[in-house]
């Protein structure tokens, strides 16, 4: 028998909608335009692709690793995918393969990396960030890529939904968000990731592949940072080879804000939905607001510490 | 008398990591419907000895038997589906996972029709059904099956985790040190949970530096040392001072007097 006790989450995983609430009030209260349907629309899109990036960094910060190629990886697949169909003419869904197999093939590193010579994702991860910039300062000559075929914005439009602006990149971010919810909810594979991220040796001992479980995740998460490097082509219009470098940290935020534990196996991935938009509200509501962009990186920067603090300290009490 | 019926044995099994030598021809032979324990001094080859039955490491040299089958196990799951189950000290749980989802980790029930065969949806009810049902056939008193395992007290949660291996094993249980970290009310309580197992028919095969429990709960004594068998004891003859004189090697194997072994 379950009590309601045992239902309700727990503070980490309702932090987000409270910080979200919050900030929605406070931007409510002090800008003009915060509160309209036109200004939630333009949050989203400027929300996607983070948000699909931190679906890959949540999975792999509930197997209690952490991810810092993520915003890397993403403007190299964006320069791959906008790269060869400029200078080969290759048909669009191709070329937006092959950026997407470029971020895949590097979420495969990642992972034999960590499972097979068992290195610290932390240092995997900082040698294959740097690793890919290069790649991708070299492969585009530090030029921005600005002939992209019309094919690879259509994530970018939008179509009307009662009469507000919605991209279907948005719409895309949704479905990837409710499909891996499900997954990692609902099916035997999705909640091995969660017992891997508890208590790894256990896990093995149980009989459960952990070490495949790792690497499936880290291919999987250079999957999702793939397509955010084509939701970043469709929102820009360009292939940017210095793209990446906020939604690095962005990507992180949303994880650790949206109550998934930096110490693996605790988390829900639509509260990094939730994360992904609190820190898309802050952005939006701080430059309506007319604070300069440093003082929004300092306040993402404290955001992080908090978050995770609540997270030490609920962990603390809750053994 | 009958011969007791053996359920699983070893012979010579040797484990070398590198320049040790964990297990230097170790036999073994569990009966039916026993709780035999397993003791030694650290590095005696206890752990070895359990891993190579459950299929956590494998065995470079001997065979082990299963119904006097022999069996060769590559990974835990092989041992699993051979009906043996096993709880290691400390490693048996996932905290933040519930109850029920522990007892199904590694065998997990799908749904029937589209939703489990296409979207390899879990069954969560039938799940917690059968973990309420097991749960309560070991009479493991725990209210709720869906409170996260990190919840319960130390106690409580070693008898999820003895409960994780006695609710499917059909075979052999095997328990490492079950009650190690257990105030003396929660250690009684597991062992209470042990000789249920027992009384199941399943037979169990405990590991434990605890004498006062070992003395409580086992059948036989099989003392390692130095990577083999040395003697298998029987609790009812031997004391425990002489059966530590063994195990630490003061006394040797051929001194045991014949009605103390098992």
């Amino acid at each position: 028998m379950s009590t309601v006790k045992d239902r309700l989450p727990p503070l980490s995983q309702l932090g987000p909608f409270i910080a979200l609430a919050v900030a929605c009030t406070v931007f409510g209260l002090t800008t003009d335009n915060f509160f309209t349907a036109a200004n939630f629309s333009l949050i989203l899109q400027q929300v996607m692709v983070v948000g699909v990036i931190a679906i890959g960094q949540t999975l792999i910060v509930l197997t209690a690793g952490i991810d810092l190629s993520c915003g890397m990886l993403m403007a190299l697949g964006s320069i791959v995918m906008t790269k060869v169909a400029q200078d080969f003419g290759l048909p669009t869904p191709l070329a937006i393969l092959l950026g997407i197999g470029a971020t895949t093939l590097f979420g495969l590193l990642n992972g034999l990396l960590v499972t097979r010579i068992k290195l610290p994702p932390f240092i995997v991860t900082l040698g294959t960030m740097n690793v890919a910039f290069a790649i991708t300062q070299l492969y585009s000559s530090a030029q921005t890529v600005t002939e992209v075929p019309e094919g690879m914005t259509w994530l970018g439009n939008t179509f009307e939904l009662a009469g507000n602006p919605v991209a279907y990149g948005v719409v895309l971010m949704v479905a990837l968000y409710l499909a891996t919810w499900f997954w990692l909810r609902d099916t035997a594979s999705g909640r091995h990731v969660y017992a891997v991220g508890n208590n790894p040796e256990a896990t093995r001992l149980i009989g459960i592949p952990t070490d495949r479980v790792l690497l499936g995740v880290y291919v999987l998460a250079g999957l999702f940072y793939g397509i955010a490097s084509l939701l970043s082509v469709a929102r820009t219009g360009v292939g940017d080879p210095n793209g990446g470098q906020t939604e690095n940290l962005d990507a992180i935020t949303a994880v650790v804000l949206g109550g998934t534990s930096l110490f693996g196996g605790r988390g829900v991935v639509l509260g990094t939905l939730a994360g992904a938009i609190v820190v898309g509200v802050l952005r939006n509501g701080l430059t309506l607001m007319g604070v300069s962009s440093v003082y929004q990186v300092l306040i993402t920067g404290i955001l992080v510490i908090v978050a995770v603090t609540v997270d030490q300290l609920s962990r603390k009490g809750g053994r | 008398m009958a011969a007791p019926q053996i359920v699983m044995q070893a012979r010579g099994l040797v484990k070398r990591y590198g320049q040790v030598t964990a297990l230097d021809g170790a036999d073994f032979e569990l009966r039916a419907g026993e709780i035999l324990a397993v003791i030694g001094d650290n590095g005696a080859g206890k752990s070895s000895l359990i891993k190579a039955l459950s299929g956590a490491t494998i065995p470079d040299e001997g065979e082990i038997l299963l119904d006097g089958r022999p069996v060769h196990f590559r990974n835990p799951m092989e041992a699993r589906r051979e009906g043996i189950e096993c709880c290691y000290q400390d490693l048996a749980v996932a905290p933040a996972m519930t109850i029920a989802e522990n007892l199904f980790l590694g065998r997990e029930l799908r749904r029937e029709g589209v939703l489990g065969n296409l979207l390899r949806m879990l069954d969560k009810k039938k799940m917690l059904e059968i973990a309420v049902e097991r749960m309560a056939d070991l009479k493991v008193g725990i209210r709720s099956m869906t409170q996260a395992v990190e919840t319960l007290s130390g106690g409580q949660r070693q008898c999820v985790a003895v409960a994780r291996a006695a609710a499917f094993a059909r075979h052999v249980v095997i328990l490492d040190e079950p009650t190690a970290a257990l105030g003396v009310k929660e250690g009684n309580m597991v062992l209470e949970l042990i000789r249920r197992v027992r009384d199941k028919g399943l037979p169990v095969i405990l590991i434990s530096h605890n004498m006062p429990h070992v003395f409580e709960i086992a059948d036989r004594i099989h003392v390692a040392r130095l990577g083999r068998r040395a003697a298998v004891l029987n609790p009812k003859k031997i004391s425990m001072s002489d059966t530590v004189a063994v195990m630490t090697g003061a006394m040797k194997p051929e001194d045991i007097p014949a009605d103390c072994l098992a």
